[in-house]
């Protein structure tokens, strides 16, 4: 474990020294851009809605009973942006785009390609991990901002339109605007924007340490799901807690 | 065949005592060689005897576990001597990029590390092409090619380089009689055209004496035997005999 703890911080770090070259790079940038969003947004948009919609189903009711339905905006803006949207979608970014990225190493490292671009003198964190490293850093960030407003549409509709709630739209957003401030979603985006590191490094590195043949591909595409949401998780408990320390 | 006269450019390698592990496994027990500038020199030896493992040792793909490998009289392992020499190699399997086009992968070198503007690249990837046979096939994604044709374009790849040291993995493995002999004239041509030193790895007896200036014969990880296809012939290691007399001998059925 320690090795691969290693490993990755040497990967990351390479990644970061080539950084100065992601401009000549930022045609695979955009490639890995439009993949990942074509791949994700309409994915991220229906969970996001459903996610709102569950929170208001879940805590409306109870809300109600208590004579404090008037907070349900509040309570699921905030719900949405600081914790839902950047954890489930990092978590669904981990599966769709991350299994990608190391299916895709791990297959160029078994059939030699990239032994292939060594042997041409090319780098192969500059060519394969930069650009997927940039493309995922600056787009789960977007997909959370698509995330948010979704997620809030979402609650709306079931607060509105579910019969035991009944809060309306207005009510709903009202208090929502009130209690939900800009620091609030940009402590969701910096939450997402630290996911996405995680996924893209750790997903990185499994498809670049693959060995044998298809079934090391299919080991490596499950290390680096498991460790990437595994890793969210706990990464989330610190930063949420690194995140109240430093508002106060 | 005799020796390429050494190109101005062309690269010495020497391989010293080289000693390569895999846990228990002993791959590589002390191999040593020199090869020359220009020279085409052949690695034979049977499946499994550490050919490719020493390949991949010479092109600094693996590190050993002890011995090194002299480029110029420099450790390719030292930084610095990949850049300082140009270098290439045509893998066993091709390892053409799946997610390029044949194209893109005979132009890759120049393209990523910005030699040439890309109307320059795409004339040299043409030349290249055409000399290997494939003329019009740059659009075409290596997926649709068969193994031959890939194998040809991994060569027309390594052509781009400029290589003073291009090494071949088992250059003929999988193909029929037919493209293994247009695959051995390529390594000829492109060993008398550009001067460049050529190791090559196989099993194909034929293969090896007929393109071969020195070979030398691999055996569990040793050496046993470097002369020329001729000396080779004649030896009277039973080893060396074993190898290269074996033939299928079945009993005919009515």
């Amino acid at each position: 474990m320690f090795q691969n703890i290693g490993e990755i911080l040497i990967l990351f770090w390479r990644t970061l020294q080539a950084l100065p070259q992601v401009w000549r790079e930022r045609q695979k940038v955009f490639a890995q851009l439009f993949d990942i969003g074509n791949a994700s947004l309409l994915m991220v948009c229906v969970l996001s809605f459903f996610i709102g919609g569950v929170l208001a189903l879940q805590t409306g009711p109870v809300l109600v009973e208590r004579g404090i339905s008037s907070v349900l905006g509040g309570m699921i803006g905030l719900s949405m942006c600081k914790e839902l949207a950047p954890v489930m979608i990092a978590i669904l970014t981990a599966g769709r785009i991350g299994s990608a990225m190391s299916a895709e190493i791990g297959s160029m490292r078994v059939y030699e390609e990239i032994d292939a671009l060594r042997t041409l003198n090319i780098d192969p964190v500059r060519y394969l991990v930069l650009p997927r490293m940039v493309a995922i850093a600056l787009a789960v960030p977007v997909l959370v901002l698509f995330s948010i407003p979704v997620g809030w549409m979402g609650g709306a509709l079931v607060c509105e339109f579910n019969r035991k709630i009944a809060v309306g739209f207005h009510s709903y957003f009202e208090n929502l605007r009130e209690v939900v401030e800009l620091g609030d979603v940009l402590n969701g985006l910096f939450k997402s924007f630290v996911f996405a590191l995680t996924i893209g490094i750790i997903s990185c590195h499994q498809g670049l340490s693959t060995r044998g043949g298809p079934r090391g591909i299919g080991r490596s595409v499950t290390k680096a799901v498991v460790n990437s949401i595994v890793l969210i998780l706990i990464l989330d408990y610190f930063l949420t807690r690194f995140l109240l320390y430093i508002k106060k | 065949m005799s020796a390429s006269p050494p190109h101005p450019e062309s690269v010495g390698v020497e391989v010293r005592d080289l000693r390569k592990n895999f846990g228990w496994l002993k791959v590589l027990q002390g191999v040593s060689f020199q090869v020359r500038p220009g020279e085409l020199f052949v690695i034979m030896g049977p499946s499994g005897s550490g050919k490719s493992v020493l390949l991949k040792h010479i092109i600094g793909l693996m590190t050993p576990d002890s011995g090194e490998i002299l480029i110029e009289g420099e450790p390719i392992q030292d930084s610095g001597v990949r850049d300082k020499y140009r270098m290439a190699m045509v893998f066993q399997s091709g390892a053409l990029l799946t997610s390029l086009t044949v194209g893109e992968n005979v132009g890759l070198y120049l393209s990523e590390h910005q030699l040439k503007p890309p109307n320059e690249i795409a004339a040299i990837v043409a030349r290249a092409l055409e000399t290997v046979g494939l003329k019009g096939l740059e659009e075409r994604s290596p997926g649709e090619l068969s193994g031959g044709m890939q194998k040809r374009v991994a060569i027309a790849r390594a052509l781009v380089v400029e290589p003073q040291l291009v090494l071949f993995d088992e250059p003929t493995s999988e193909l029929d009689p037919l493209m293994a002999v247009t695959i051995g004239e390529e390594i000829v041509k492109l060993n008398k055209n550009t001067g460049a030193t050529s190791i090559v790895v196989t099993h194909d007896r034929d293969l090896a004496f007929a393109i071969a200036g020195r070979v030398a014969m691999i055996n569990e990880g040793r050496i046993i035997l470097i002369g020329t296809p001729e000396q080779v012939r004649r030896s009277a290691d039973p080893r060396v005999q074993k190898f290269i007399g074996a033939e299928l001998a079945t009993p005919k059925t009515n």
